[in-house]
């Protein structure tokens, strides 16, 4: 069994539309922890050693957040600065998260073919997270393929609720550590594992 | 009577009051059935200890029925009354119109006459306020669409009482003569100033009450002295009660009239709780008169008469409230609910009963079977909720009760402040700039009132009294917060919500260290500390000011806060260990160990994360 750590990133929870519904759907179960960084630290005073005994307790980390500008919101970037400390994450020292695995679930409003070289965002989606990728490789962490909800602004609802019920799959087979190294090497997205109707990916 | 005789008289009445009304209440049958239980115990049918005659008593504890037609006065704020408009004048009066024909009509078909037969019809078209309100309350069938037509039948059949007792001596059949104990100088005029005088009352009271009366409270309330304010809402009812026999209008239409002019008051809360214990004890001694009128005799003489009125009576009134609730579109499990909770015969029934017999409306022996039937009606009731829950939840029941269409209740106020001073104002008028409904109570009579001339909903009242939390919705709101000066009223707040309230969620400003101690003792989560935020901001920007970046020095303000307020809980668990005697080498003695602990603390510097010095360090110097 896996612990699995949510760190969830959201200024504006009561207007989402697609974070509200995957959230709902994050099992409750013992070794799932969901952690609401906007509504702990309104003040981005974050604790870090309470930060930091969390990520110790935890076996897989997972932002979960919408895409700002090809970035999370800025509380997960005070997180990062503030919680990877240099001699305890990273550093000739900083072995403490050595082992564990990170991820992200993110959501952007542009559709999954807008994140190509001939369209608007010229780049695939994964390449924007080159520098959580690196940052988590930085500190001893294994990168794995995020969990991506594309062109959110004009989703339907039954859309939605089928993302969630995929989000909720992935959980519980991270949780139960049912995915193969082989599996998770062959796919793109963290999705692929858990197929939808491909109409609705675009 | 001599004094000896009214101690002893006292005695009784409240020996078996304070005896039988816990008990009742203890069994599901209510107070009022407790004070009935209490006047048989001590009157003519068991133990026979009372001298006085029962309706001399009642005539006495009439006065408690006025009193309660004042607070229901108060309690009809007209926003109130707009929203419930529809089933109040709709269902409450074809319930009371249909009741009173059906029951005339059986009345006259088994042989009475037209008169008597209308005079009985109305009688028992009421049902018991206090019964049916306290089991709603109690039950949480209050929001259900069963609850909200109960209430709003009863809202009408308690204004409806006061144009019966004016057509009721109309059906005597010595009506015409005038009444030889209300001989007074306004009957002896003619019939045209006569009403005049009565128009003129009631307008004179409508005005007296919003500009004399008002101003009158305000400055009594200045005084600061509670008791000389519950005296003048004493004088108050007394005087109008004066007044109305005066000129020959019931008693209880005058109160009802000033109850509700007051309903907007800033004063409506603490009129109410001031009047509520002599309401009480009144209606109380009232109910006790009650049980020692019930003529026993009769009962086991003409059993099956007895029971077969009280059987035929509430059956009536079910069929007609079913008909009601139907032509309302109740659900069916709804429509038996409100059917069976509204078919006893009320408290106003005695009223009207004792006042059809001094009027010689109804003879002396119809009085009494009918005294009886509405006694064992209303003792009934209890049976009949038990019913209505074992048997027709069960198999109708797909209501649960909280159901309720979405507009049809007025809606509470989420949050109660309790003290409108600079701390409480800033707070409220965050809370309202979003639009968040808030009761305000304030002890400061002058700024209730400029904030109420300012749109704010203020009342004036002693915050850290149960009976005016209750009449500000502490039943039904979510939050308080408590933002009064004093500390210790601060205290005896937290005690009575506690005690009382333990739902509502307390918010608690404190002064001093001190004072957010003795909150934590009293068990209190969320403790604000009026001079933590405001001292901090302080240090900020002093810190600015001698050149730090402002930044680091709001972050530095961050981290000690954070401190700070953890080393308060645990210095609180200290504490709880010792007993300090001298308060002030206290103070010095505790902050001498938070001065050494701050040293403790996180380094105020710049946070490790930002530090750059051992990356540097590590770096391969090229």
């Amino acid at each position: 069994m896996a612990r699995i750590l949510v760190l969830f990133a959201h200024p504006t929870l009561e207007k989402s539309r697609v974070h509200s519904q995957l959230i709902r759907q994050i099992p409750i179960q013992q070794n799932i922890t969901f952690h609401d960084l906007y509504e702990t630290y309104p003040d981005f005073h974050i604790d870090i050693d309470r930060e930091q005994q969390l990520l110790l307790s935890h076996d897989i980390i997972i932002f979960q957040h919408p895409l700002y500008w090809y970035s999370g919101p800025p509380i997960i970037k005070q997180w990062l600065d503030l919680v990877l400390e240099h001699g305890w994450a990273y550093g000739a020292n900083g072995t403490a998260l050595t082992g564990k695995v990170t991820m992200q679930a993110v959501t952007s409003g542009g559709s999954f073919d807008s994140y190509n070289p001939g369209g608007k965002h010229k780049q695939k989606l994964p390449e924007y997270l080159a520098p959580f990728e690196n940052t988590v490789k930085i500190c001893n962490m294994d990168y794995w393929p995020p969990f991506v909800v594309h062109g959110t602004h004009r989703i339907s609802d039954t859309d939605i609720q089928l993302h969630a019920t995929q989000f909720k799959q992935m959980l519980l087979s991270l949780a139960a550590d049912r995915i193969s190294a082989a599996e998770r090497a062959g796919c793109f997205y963290m999705n692929d594992l858990f197929p939808i109707p491909s109409t609705i990916q675009s | 009577m001599d004094q000896q005789t009214f101690y002893l008289e006292a005695l009784v009445y409240l020996s078996a009051a304070v005896l039988l009304v816990p008990v009742a209440k203890k069994a599901g049958l209510g107070s009022i059935l407790g004070y009935i239980l209490a006047g048989v115990l001590i009157g003519p049918a068991a133990l026979n200890l009372v001298t006085e005659k029962g309706s001399d008593v009642m005539h006495v504890a009439e006065f408690g029925v006025v009193m309660m037609l004042f607070v229901i006065g108060l309690e009809l704020e007209p926003s109130l009354l707009w929203k419930l408009r529809k089933s109040i004048v709709g269902m409450g009066g074809l319930q009371i119109l249909l009741t009173i024909f059906a029951i005339a009509g059986i009345a006259v078909l088994l042989g009475n006459n037209v008169k008597l037969s209308l005079a009985i019809g109305m009688i028992v078209a009421s049902s018991s306020t206090a019964i049916v309100l306290q089991t709603l309350q109690e039950k949480g069938y209050f929001k259900t669409e069963a609850g909200q037509g109960s209430f709003s039948v009863l809202l009408f059949q308690d204004i409806a009482v006061i144009p019966m007792l004016a057509i009721l001596p109309l059906l005597s059949p010595m009506s015409g003569r005038s009444h030889p104990g209300h001989n007074n100088w306004v009957l002896q005029q003619p019939g045209w100033l006569q009403t005049l005088i009565m128009l003129g009352t009631v307008a004179a009271i409508f005005f007296a009450g919003r500009y004399l009366v008002r101003p009158f409270l305000r400055i009594v309330a200045s005084s600061q002295v509670r008791e000389v304010f519950t005296a003048t809402t004493l004088l108050l009812v007394v005087g109008i009660t004066l007044l109305m026999t005066q000129v020959g209008l019931s008693p209880a239409l005058g109160a009802f009239l000033a109850g509700v002019v007051l309903a907007n008051s800033e004063f409506r809360h603490e009129l109410k709780s001031d009047i509520e214990p002599f309401k009480g004890l009144l209606l109380g001694l009232f109910f006790i008169a009650v049980g020692i009128t019930i003529n026993f005799r009769l009962i086991v003489n003409l059993p099956w008469l007895v029971f077969g009125l009280v059987a035929g009576i509430m059956a009536v009134k079910a069929l007609v409230l079913f008909c009601v609730g139907r032509l309302f579109r109740l659900n069916l499990d709804q429509n038996l609910f409100f059917s069976l909770a509204l078919c006893q015969v009320g408290e106003f029934a005695f009223v009207l009963l004792s006042f059809s017999r001094q009027e010689n409306i109804i003879p002396a022996n119809t009085t009494d079977l009918l005294m009886a039937s509405v006694a064992i009606s209303m003792a009934l009731t209890p049976l009949l909720f038990l019913l209505y829950e074992k048997v027709i939840q069960r198999r109708f029941g797909v209501t649960e009760p909280g159901d309720r269409k979405a507009d049809a209740i007025p809606e509470k106020n989420p949050v109660i402040i309790a003290g409108f001073g600079d701390f409480g104002n800033t707070v409220g008028r965050f809370l309202k700039a979003h639009d968040i409904g808030t009761t305000i109570l304030d002890i400061d009579s002058d700024r209730v009132d400029f904030l109420r001339k300012i749109g704010f909903k203020v009342y004036y009242g002693d915050a850290s009294r149960r009976d005016l939390l209750e009449a500000a919705g502490a039943d039904e709101a979510l939050v308080i917060l408590i933002t009064i000066d004093d500390p210790q009223k601060r205290l005896e707040m937290i005690e009575t919500i506690k005690k009382h309230f333990p739902r509502l969620k307390i918010l608690v400003r404190t002064r001093s260290r001190n004072d957010a101690y003795d909150q934590m003792n009293a068990g209190m989560l969320n403790i604000y500390r009026e001079t933590l935020d405001a001292a901090l901001r302080m240090g900020i920007d002093t810190m600015k000011m001698l050149g730090f970046r402002t930044y680091s020095s709001f972050r530095a303000a961050q981290t000690f806060r954070s401190y700070d307020e953890k080393a308060l809980k645990k210095l609180s668990a200290i504490r709880d260990q010792k007993q300090y005697i001298n308060t002030s080498r206290e103070f010095i003695e505790e902050l001498e160990k938070i001065i050494q602990s701050d040293r403790s603390m996180r380094s105020l510097a710049i946070e490790k994360g930002w530090e750059e010095e051992g990356l540097i360090r590590e770096s391969p110097g090229d």
